[in-house]
């Protein structure tokens, strides 16, 4: 197969979503932010939502998801996604509402957000990327840094002694009952996006049915903050991540697996 | 129709929010104000309205629900007492940065820290100078009765949606626990979503459609020419307010010699003392600040032509002062007399004040 | 005519609901009026004050250092407010319970055994209605026509059907005050 095969339309495999600007991304390059952006336009492009959508971005990477995703997007304070995302919802009931949001934003300074978002069970979509860091202020200590993991503001490792353990909000949520869906994937290969996407769009459908809120962890790398290329950060991802935080659904239809 | 009822300032606030066609209130109960959100649970507004009221798990919470509902275009609000108001700023920064018409209510109690959960007007600073951070205003109303506990739900939902800004009702906890005779305005009819949409839908995020470009509500411009401009921007929102929306009153000041300076609470005192002195045949008058952002800089310059002394009368341990003394730009004596820690000073306190500072 | 109240008392002794009907009572007859309570934790079993003042006019100071009658019902408000009445003014008091009655001379005092009399009548609930008949037939201030509405509009509705029994109170409290001259305490 030469390279005029290859870019024939039947023959492409993944594309960027109509609903991704043209604006370069402004994540590293290896880094999953991308994909994960990608996923969750392609779910609100083929359901024919985006008219319907509203997205609310976090302080984090992805603070500027706003410049990539042609969709309407409120930009929350630092943490704060569940409370905006829960107005909106209640104030618009019948438009799909969802946060995308990173580790720091959601499991550390905004848990009490997310929890009581997840407790009411409001009719909205978490998004959560995980990558075990702060990317965007240079590489410091997140709640889900991992055991011995080393970050700016963790230089010899994580000792959970002074410092806790990596926090699992995903399998937290999962137990509160106005919790609905809760899943956890990884972008990095495409296998796992097509995975991902489809959890993706069982939130969104559970949106549409009125379900409560679903909440879809995304297990991701940060080349940048873990120091390392993005080949060898996938598969530190996959030697050191998954075990902490296994991948697969953990709560479907508000059952618990 | 309309209709005239006995309540508390905090119930008729409650009651106007709902008569007034406010889509949603995010609130965390704090005395002396809990009665608002006590009194929309029970009047169960979204039977009567549509109106969705919300008890959130603090005040930082609810504020973000605020910037939430307001970033789409809905008419929405919360309140609190200074501790709450305090953890607050950080979104009532967001609010002003993102330009989101927002109206937050302030039923001050005496503070620092936790304070007390009397009367107090310690928050004046925080309201006017900012208070979060960054370069930003607040339109800031003071009523000082009961019925204008009410009316300026609406009056600040107006200013609100004409500035694209967040308004604060700065109230205490005097106006908000006190009954007076109420004259409630009829319901109005709460918005539709397609009337929010025609409305606000050039900059709200209500959802992208096909006929124009996405909707984006931030306060962040990373390039440092664009911040400046949207400070720009800001700023000349806040001149126009001091040009159209400026608001305040006067009590016997015609032929005053003496004047008083007050807001809210304080100013109903004052009045009284206005009262006591001419009794006495000392020539008080009173100006009354209704909005204290902007506040009435030029109609006290002009009255420190005829006075021989200003007292600015606060609960608090002197911060309205310091704007009076800017207005009179030293044309006249100005001093402060107020009472702290939630005691109310009398008005024969008000008046001795007077009398001790300009005329003994 | 302006008219400037407190009223002081134990929490529960019904002192922030009689406000509240002379209040209404004032809306009744088309006076502005106004109600500032004591409010806080202060409230809960200990004092529960609440200046009331009924006008023809627009209302200052809702809150005031004196007063034209002062209605007490403990001995902690009397401590605290019979220096509070104006010249000339009013002091009302419930005398149960009270240690060291009022020794103003410049004043009109009077008494009401609202506790003994509520208590033969079957209904302790009905004590500050006594107190307010005793204060109307000094200073009838609002017709008891518009105190009964005043009820009405305060009152939740399951209640309504103790309104004659209020009215009823209300008379007692009128036909039982007394005046009180400080002399007659030797102390």
């Amino acid at each position: 197969m030469n390279v005029l095969d290859i870019i024939k339309p039947e023959n492409q495999v993944f594309c960027k979503s109509k609903l991704m600007t043209d604006t370069t991304l402004s994540y590293c390059p290896g880094c999953g932010h991308g994909t994960a952006h990608n996923l969750a336009m392609e779910v609100i492009d083929e359901m024919g939502i985006s008219e319907d959508t509203i997205g609310v971005a976090p302080v984090g990477c992805s603070v500027l998801a706003y410049d990539f995703m042609n969709i309407d997007i409120t930009q929350a304070a630092h943490g704060r996604a569940p409370a905006v995302a829960t107005a909106i919802a209640r104030t618009w009931p019948e438009k799909y509402v969802f946060t995308y949001q990173g580790d720091g934003d959601l499991a550390a300074i905004g848990t009490a957000e997310t929890i009581h978002a997840c407790n009411r069970g409001e009719n909205i979509v978490i998004i959560f990327v995980n990558n075990g860091i702060y990317g965007m202020t240079g590489g410091q200590m997140a709640p889900t840094t991992l055991e011995g993991m080393r970050s700016s503001t963790s230089p010899y490792g994580r000792e959970i002694e002074s410092m806790g353990s990596p926090l699992k909000m995903t399998e937290l949520v999962a137990n509160l009952p106005g919790v609905h869906y809760v899943t956890r994937q990884a972008v990095h290969t495409h296998k796992h996006a097509r995975k991902a996407k489809k959890a993706i769009k069982k939130a969104f459908e559970n949106t549409r049915l009125k379900k409560g809120l679903s909440f879809v962890e995304i297990v991701s790398n940060c080349n940048s903050g873990w120091k390392m290329t993005p080949l060898e950060s996938n598969i530190w991802m996959e030697e050191n991540m998954f075990p902490y935080f296994p991948l697969g659904d953990i709560k479907v239809n508000g059952i618990l697996k | 129709m309309s209709e005239l009822k006995l309540m508390k300032g905090n119930e008729a606030l409650a009651e106007a929010a709902i008569r007034a066609g406010v889509d949603a209130y995010f609130g965390y109960p704090i005395t002396p104000q809990s009665e608002v959100i006590e009194y929309l649970m029970t009047e169960r507004p979204e039977e009567r309205t549509g109106m969705v009221v919300l008890q959130a798990e603090s005040e930082v919470a609810a504020i973000n629900m605020v910037y939430g509902a307001a970033s789409t275009g809905k008419k929405v609000m919360t309140s609190s007492s200074s501790p709450g108001i305090s953890l607050k700023l950080e979104g009532i920064s967001y609010l002003a940065g993102a330009e989101l018409p927002s109206v937050i209510v302030n039923v001050v109690r005496g503070g620092p820290g936790l304070g007390t959960i009397q009367p107090s007007q310690a928050d004046y600073f925080q309201s006017v100078k900012g208070g979060g951070h960054g370069d930003y205003k607040l339109y800031v109303l003071a009523p000082s009765s009961v019925q204008e506990m009410a009316d300026f739900v609406e009056d600040a939902f107006d200013i609100a949606f004409k500035y694209r800004a967040p308004v604060l009702i700065l109230s205490d906890g005097l106006i908000g626990q006190m009954m007076e005779k109420v004259n409630l305005k009829e319901q109005q009819v709460r918005l539709t979503d397609e009337e929010v949409i025609k409305l606000n839908g050039d900059w709200a995020t209500t959802g992208k459609t096909k006929n124009r470009e996405r909707n984006i509500i931030t306060s962040l411009d990373l390039q440092s020419e664009k911040m400046e401009a949207r400070v720009r921007r800001l700023m000349k929102k806040y001149e126009q307010m001091e040009q159209e929306d400026m608001r305040y009153e006067e009590f016997q000041t015609e032929d005053a010699e003496y004047l008083f300076v007050a807001y809210g609470s304080s100013a109903r005192i004052a009045q009284k003392a206005v009262q006591l002195a001419r009794a006495k045949g000392i020539k008080a008058g009173l100006l009354r600040p209704i909005t204290l952002f902007p506040y009435p800089k030029k109609v006290l310059f002009d009255l420190a032509d005829q006075v021989k002394g200003i007292l600015s009368v606060e609960l608090n341990a002197g911060q309205m002062v310091e704007d009076v003394r800017l207005s009179v730009e030293h044309k006249v004596p100005v001093e402060h007399f107020g009472r702290t820690g939630g005691i109310i000073h009398t008005p024969e306190e008000v008046l001795e004040a007077l009398e001790q500072k300009f005329i003994k | 005519m302006t008219e400037e109240i407190i009223i002081a008392g134990f929490g529960g002794q019904g002192v922030l609901s009689m406000g509240k009907i002379l209040a209404y009572s004032g809306i009744m007859q088309d006076q502005e009026v106004s109600w500032m309570p004591s409010y806080g934790p202060e409230m809960r079993g200990g004092t529960a004050n609440v200046t009331v003042i009924l006008s023809d006019d627009r209302i200052s100071s809702p809150y005031l250092k004196v007063f034209d009658t002062a209605i007490i019902l403990n001995q902690q408000s009397m401590d605290k407010f019979e220096e509070s009445v104006k010249p000339g003014g009013i002091l009302l008091y419930e005398p149960n319970g009270i240690s060291h009655h009022p020794k103003r001379t410049d004043i009109n005092i009077y008494q009401i055994e609202a506790n003994k009399l509520s208590t033969e009548m079957g209904n302790k609930k009905i004590f500050n209605m006594v107190v307010m008949g005793a204060f109307l037939k000094i200073k009838p201030i609002v017709e008891l026509e518009n105190v009964i509405e005043g009820l009405k509009k305060s009152l939740p509705e399951r209640y309504h059907d103790l309104i004659p029994l209020n009215k009823e109170a209300i008379t007692k409290g009128m036909e039982s005050v007394t005046p009180y001259m400080a002399e007659q305490v030797a102390n």
